[in-house]
């Protein structure tokens, strides 16, 4: 058979025209999600916005993400710091007695700058504790959220000593590291976080920053937030808003 | 070929240690390894789903909503309007899904309020406090202020 190079080339692009339409069909049949469920990772980002000028320091989002994702009594996969800042910036007065659990009682040094900073993980885009799993059981799901899986854990602790905002910890019953999940199991059924639901003044945010019609946008663009740690480029996805230089 | 044959039959043993070798290794690896794995990262998406299954303690405002007429038109039109109902009743799940036989315990008045109100200097200037010892004069807040419209 006499074969032209235009026919060859016709016949190539012809090739990687199907080929690419089969494996497009073959990665949608992959993917299919469950019968009845609508919800597309691909579509989302998750993240929080925490507002330092409206928190008042009740404990609510601490006992309610205990409740929420029974959280072993004495850990805490969310706490507020109370802190106390004098003409000394290097070494503020930093309590969270019991993670705040019960709020905190009155300040013991009135007229010195004082807030909140409730804390929790901060589902870095970049984390160095999926970095440093050894068998692949925490990481970064196609959403944004950082999560561990129960059932592949070891417990070998490489992460709680990597996460740099000391967010994980070593659940005593399940000998596996556990933390926040930005209540997974909540978020992908159209729910807010436990913490954010019982927040009282709206300090506590969750964030969809794939979601157009978010109001983060508006958000991020109107204030001057920060990240912990910025230094450590980790990516992480929790927006601080009028946060102190002596946080750390 | 015989000769062939001949000297290189030190090798035909390694390969077959080689081959048997490599079996063994993919029938392990098969049998450790989860199932999909690495389908969306270094890690099993199961584990996705796996936590998607735990229940929720927190039915959300809404749900509460839908049956509380009467606490949510009182709420509406106070200053604890944007407090969820469950940030002061709990967790509320249980009794969202089964009203008739879940019934939720009522809050303990003296300590929620103050929880939220007590005065501290690190609250927000703007945000509204009290000495609960010198303001309610040993009352519950509830004598004076009504839960769900605070104002008197
Ligand atoms: C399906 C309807 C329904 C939903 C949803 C619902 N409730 Fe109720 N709730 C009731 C009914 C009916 C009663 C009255 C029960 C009774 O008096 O025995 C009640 C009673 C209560 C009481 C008072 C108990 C008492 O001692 O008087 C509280 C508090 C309460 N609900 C809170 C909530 C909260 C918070 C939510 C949201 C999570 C919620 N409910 C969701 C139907 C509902
Ligand atoms: C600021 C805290 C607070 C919020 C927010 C709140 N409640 Fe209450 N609620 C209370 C307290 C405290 C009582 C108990 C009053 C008492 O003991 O007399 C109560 C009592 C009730 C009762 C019992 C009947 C009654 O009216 O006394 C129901 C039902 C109820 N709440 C439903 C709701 C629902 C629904 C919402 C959300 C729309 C809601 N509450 C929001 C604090 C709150
Ligand atoms: C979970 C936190 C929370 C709890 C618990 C709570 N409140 Fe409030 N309260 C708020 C918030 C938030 C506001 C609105 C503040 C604002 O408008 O800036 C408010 C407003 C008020 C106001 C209106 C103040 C004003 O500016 O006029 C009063 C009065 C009040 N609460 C009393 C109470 C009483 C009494 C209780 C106990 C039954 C109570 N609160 C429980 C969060 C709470
Ligand atoms: C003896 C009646 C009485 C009792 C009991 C009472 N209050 Fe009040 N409270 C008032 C009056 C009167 C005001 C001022 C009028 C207003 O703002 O509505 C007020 C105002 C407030 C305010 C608003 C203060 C501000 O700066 O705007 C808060 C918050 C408050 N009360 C919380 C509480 C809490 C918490 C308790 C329970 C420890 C409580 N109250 C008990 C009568 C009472």
């Amino acid at each position: 058979m006499e074969m032209t190079r235009r026919d060859l080339l016709s016949q190539c692009s012809k090739l990687l025209v199907l080929t690419a339409t089969a494996a497009r069909a073959l990665e949608q049949a992959g993917n299919a999600p469950a019968p009845g469920d609508t919800y597309h990772m691909a579509d989302h980002w998750w993240g929080m916005i925490i507002d330092i000028d409206k928190c008042i320091g009740c404990g609510n989002c601490v006992r309610a993400c205990s409740q929420e994702n029974q959280v072993p009594a004495g850990y805490f996969r969310t706490w507020v710091e109370r802190y106390q800042v004098t003409e000394d910036r290097d070494h503020p007065l930093v309590e969270s007695p019991d993670g705040a659990i019960n709020g905190f009682p009155p300040t013991t040094r009135p007229g010195v700058k004082s807030f909140f900073v409730p804390k929790l993980c901060n589902h870095c885009a970049d984390s160095p504790c999926t970095q440093v799993c050894p068998v692949g059981a925490t990481f970064i799901s196609p959403d944004g959220v950082v999560l561990i899986d129960p059932e592949y854990c070891l417990g070998c602790r490489y992460c709680i000593q990597a996460c740099p905002y000391g967010c994980r910890y070593y659940h005593p019953e399940k000998d596996i590291a556990d933390k926040c999940t930005l209540c997974y199991h909540r978020i992908t059924k159209g729910l807010t976080t436990a913490c954010c639901e019982a927040c009282p003044t709206g300090a506590r945010q969750l964030v969809d920053l794939k979601n157009p019609k978010d109001p983060v946008h508006a958000f991020l663009r109107d204030h001057k937030v920060q990240v912990l740690k910025p230094q450590m480029a980790t990516g992480a996805k929790i927006f601080y808003n009028d946060l102190d230089g002596s946080v750390r | 070929m015989n000769r062939f044959l001949r000297d290189s039959g030190h090798l035909a043993r390694p390969a077959l240690v080689l081959v048997a070798g490599l079996a063994v290794f993919l029938v392990v690896r098969g049998a450790v390894i989860p199932k999909n794995f690495g389908k969306y990262g270094h890690y099993r998406p199961a584990a996705l789903d796996l936590i998607r299954q735990h229940p929720a303690a927190f039915a959300g405002q809404d749900q509460c909503l839908a049956c509380h007429d009467e606490q949510a038109k009182t709420r509406a039109s106070g200053k604890h309007a944007h407090v969820a109902c469950e940030a002061c009743h709990g967790p509320q799940a249980p009794h969202a899904a089964d009203f008739v036989n879940v019934k939720p315990a009522l809050p303990d008045v003296a300590a929620l309020c103050a929880r939220c109100h007590e005065n501290d200097a690190a609250k927000p200037k703007n945000f509204p406090q009290v000495v609960t010892a010198e303001h309610s004069g040993g009352v519950v807040c509830n004598t004076c202020h009504q839960p769900h419209n605070p104002h008197l």
